[in-house]
């Protein structure tokens, strides 16, 4: 006993550490952007965990998921930028755009409580449009949003005078800005993860996905299927609200064009391919589609070297390779990546 | 055991059979042009097994729809002891004391059956976010308790070794015990299975059969919609008969198997 405790501790350590040097080791093997990339995949894997609460546990197709993220965002824009000359701490404002983004969550989840399947994904879709096109259009008559040209020269996190925007040396290393904004978005990260764990083994947990498998059945088994379904709702945009403040804090710029309906497709990509409802997977899937299209943007490079010429452009290339490995893992893998356990002891059963 | 200890839990028998339980009155409904269910007036008395038997499309499980809040009705009131229950959602009714089974089994497939009793706690749980997150003291309690009784309710229907397979894998008999099982464990007062018995070979109806005399003797109050009219005979206390959304007879099994309304509604006028 002690000893598997031990090993899981040693496990754990192992783990810690490699997580704490690898933006070293990435800026050492692949240089500054792809520390820069890091930084953006841990924050499409707590956008992609926000949306497996909606979609995988609760089993609610929502495709306007992005409307959360760009709430936080602008949250944070007008509260910490030149815009309305507020310059509020961060730690003020994340938590704020993440509750107002889940009390949307819950105002915009509530009108959709009686449909279901394509025709919650159609209305959310909408919403998502419909926040969207506020976003683009409420430059007048006041200015809130700026309208298209967004809002720039938003604030970096800030604690005092310690500022994530510039380098700082500790011990011998320089930390840059990307690497400070590694650390802080890990921690929130896991902290999702934690969150999202204990959920989905909770009697809370529990109901959601007896929801998803059979709304009549759980409301005659005495689950509240409206307030469950609006804390579904709440849960995931909360975790998109807190998401949308980071980036506004590390982009310093932004605008209605980031949070347009793709955005929301290919974080429900992130959860399809790595496995629904099943939290490896799911970072799993956040991670591979956020680093392999940037991956893909060097077969420019391969093909130069093969070839002695580029022959398809690689922006062009980048996305059929992208569409192929959709394809692919839906043909040959339909669970996900990493289905979960429950998906792979039916497959045990099937045999068994 | 002393003859007036027997006396005693006797008359003490005969007053709860004389409680009702469940008070269906002038009950009343619609699909259009249709009438359901029409004037449907019963009661249910605690401790007893209530049977509600008809031809198809008698409107069976109509009325248990409706009891259970999946219908709202058009007239008529419904009481689980004192609580009106007509018009209230059915995560409501559930909390008020009625629990159901569906005819065709409605188990949550891709959990396992462990955590298909597990849902079945949640009425009688309290546990949210927060404490799940924090794994708070009162929560870790109440998921050690849950856990405890749902394995505890997997024993007693008799399917303890399929606690960790996923529902949809278990055999027929078997999903119909782990529905009476998740209905069990929301602690009901009175039990509404919808033909529990469809589908099943002899020696399950045989063990089903058991387990119902058991829930029974464990002072549940059971209403039992069933084709199996051997089962129904053998098991009920008493039984009302529906045909065209209208209740044609109440009584013993053995008075409303001899009414000539049922023998006519099941073999038709001309068997009279």
């Amino acid at each position: 006993m002690s000893n598997v405790l031990k090993s899981r501790w040693f496990t754990f350590g192992l783990l810690a550490l490699g997580l704490a040097l690898l933006p070293f080791l990435v800026d050492a093997g692949l240089g500054r952007s792809w520390v820069r990339l890091l930084d953006l995949a841990l924050l499409y894997v707590m956008l992609a965990l926000g949306l497996n609460i909606v979609v995988g546990y609760a089993g609610l197709l929502d495709l306007g998921y992005v409307a959360f993220y760009a709430l936080g965002a602008y949250v944070y824009a007008w509260l910490a930028s030149p815009h309305f000359g507020l310059h509020l701490p961060f730690w003020a404002i994340l938590p704020l755009g993440a509750a107002l983004a889940g009390l949307f969550g819950v105002l915009l989840g509530a009108p959709t409580l009686r449909l279901r399947g394509d025709y919650l994904a159609i209305v959310t879709l909408g919403f998502g449009e419909i926040i969207r096109i506020f976003l683009n259009n409420l430059n007048a008559p006041i200015n809130l949003t700026n309208g298209p040209q967004g809002i720039n020269l938003i604030d970096p996190v800030r604690l005092g005078g310690f500022s994530l925007s510039q380098p700082h040396t500790l011990f011998g290393f320089t930390f840059t800005g990307v690497h400070l904004t590694y650390y802080l978005f890990l921690l929130l990260t896991l902290a999702v993860i934690f969150i999202s764990m204990r959920l989905e083994n909770s009697r809370i947990g529990r109901a959601w996905v007896a929801i998803r498998e059979d709304e009549i059945a759980a409301a005659a088994t005495g689950i509240n299927t409206r307030n469950l379904k609006l804390l579904a709702f709440a849960m995931g945009a909360t975790f998109g609200g807190l998401a949308g403040g980071l980036f506004a804090s590390f982009q310093g710029f932004i605008s209605p064009e980031s949070f347009n309906l793709m955005e929301s497709i290919m974080i429900l990509c992130m959860i399809v391919l790595g496995g629904m409802g099943h939290i490896p997977g799911v970072i799993f899937g956040a991670l591979l589609l956020t680093l392999l299209p940037e991956a893909l943007r060097y077969t420019g490079d391969w093909q130069r070297n093969l070839f002695g010429q580029i022959y398809v452009d690689p922006a062009d290339l980048r996305m059929l390779l992208f569409g192929l490995a959709l394809v692919a893992v839906m043909l040959y893998r339909p669970a996900g990546l990493i289905p979960s356990a429950r998906r792979r002891q039916e497959f045990a059963d099937a045999k068994g | 055991m002393s003859a007036s200890k027997v006396g005693n839990r006797l008359s003490s028998k005969l007053d709860a059979e004389l409680t009702p339980l469940l008070t269906v009155s002038a009950v009343s409904k619609a699909f259009g042009g249709l009438q359901a269910l029409s004037d449907i007036s019963l009661q249910v008395h605690a401790g007893e097994i209530f049977g509600l038997i008809g031809p198809n499309g008698a409107g069976k499980t109509t009325l248990f729809n409706a009891l259970t809040g999946l219908y709202s009705i058009d007239r008529g009131e419904i009481r689980l002891n004192d609580a009106r229950l007509d018009g209230r959602p059915p995560h409501q009714v559930l909390h008020a004391g009625l629990a159901r089974t569906f005819q065709n089994i409605r188990l949550f497939a891709e959990m396992t059956a462990l955590e298909n009793v597990l849902v079945g706690r949640h009425a009688r749980t309290t546990s949210g976010v927060v404490g799940a997150v924090l794994r708070l003291p009162g929560t870790r309690r109440e998921e050690a308790d849950s856990h405890e009784r749902a394995h505890a309710l997997l024993r007693r229907v008799g399917i303890a070794q399929h606690a960790h397979r996923l529902a949809r894998n278990l055999p027929y008999g078997d999903q119909r015990r782990l529905e009476i099982a998740r209905a069990l464990a929301t602690e009901p007062s009175l039990l509404a299975l919808d033909e529990p018995a469809a589908g099943m070979n002899k020696a399950e109806r045989a063990a089903l059969r058991e387990l119902l005399l058991q829930l029974q003797a464990d002072g549940l109050t059971l209403l039992l919609i069933e084709h199996d009219v051997k089962l129904v005979m053998g098991l009920c206390t008493r039984l009302a008969v529906l045909d065209y959304g209208v209740k044609i007879a109440e009584g013993t099994p053995d008075m409303v198997s001899c009414d000539p309304k049922v023998i006519a509604a099941y073999l038709g006028d001309e068997a009279l």
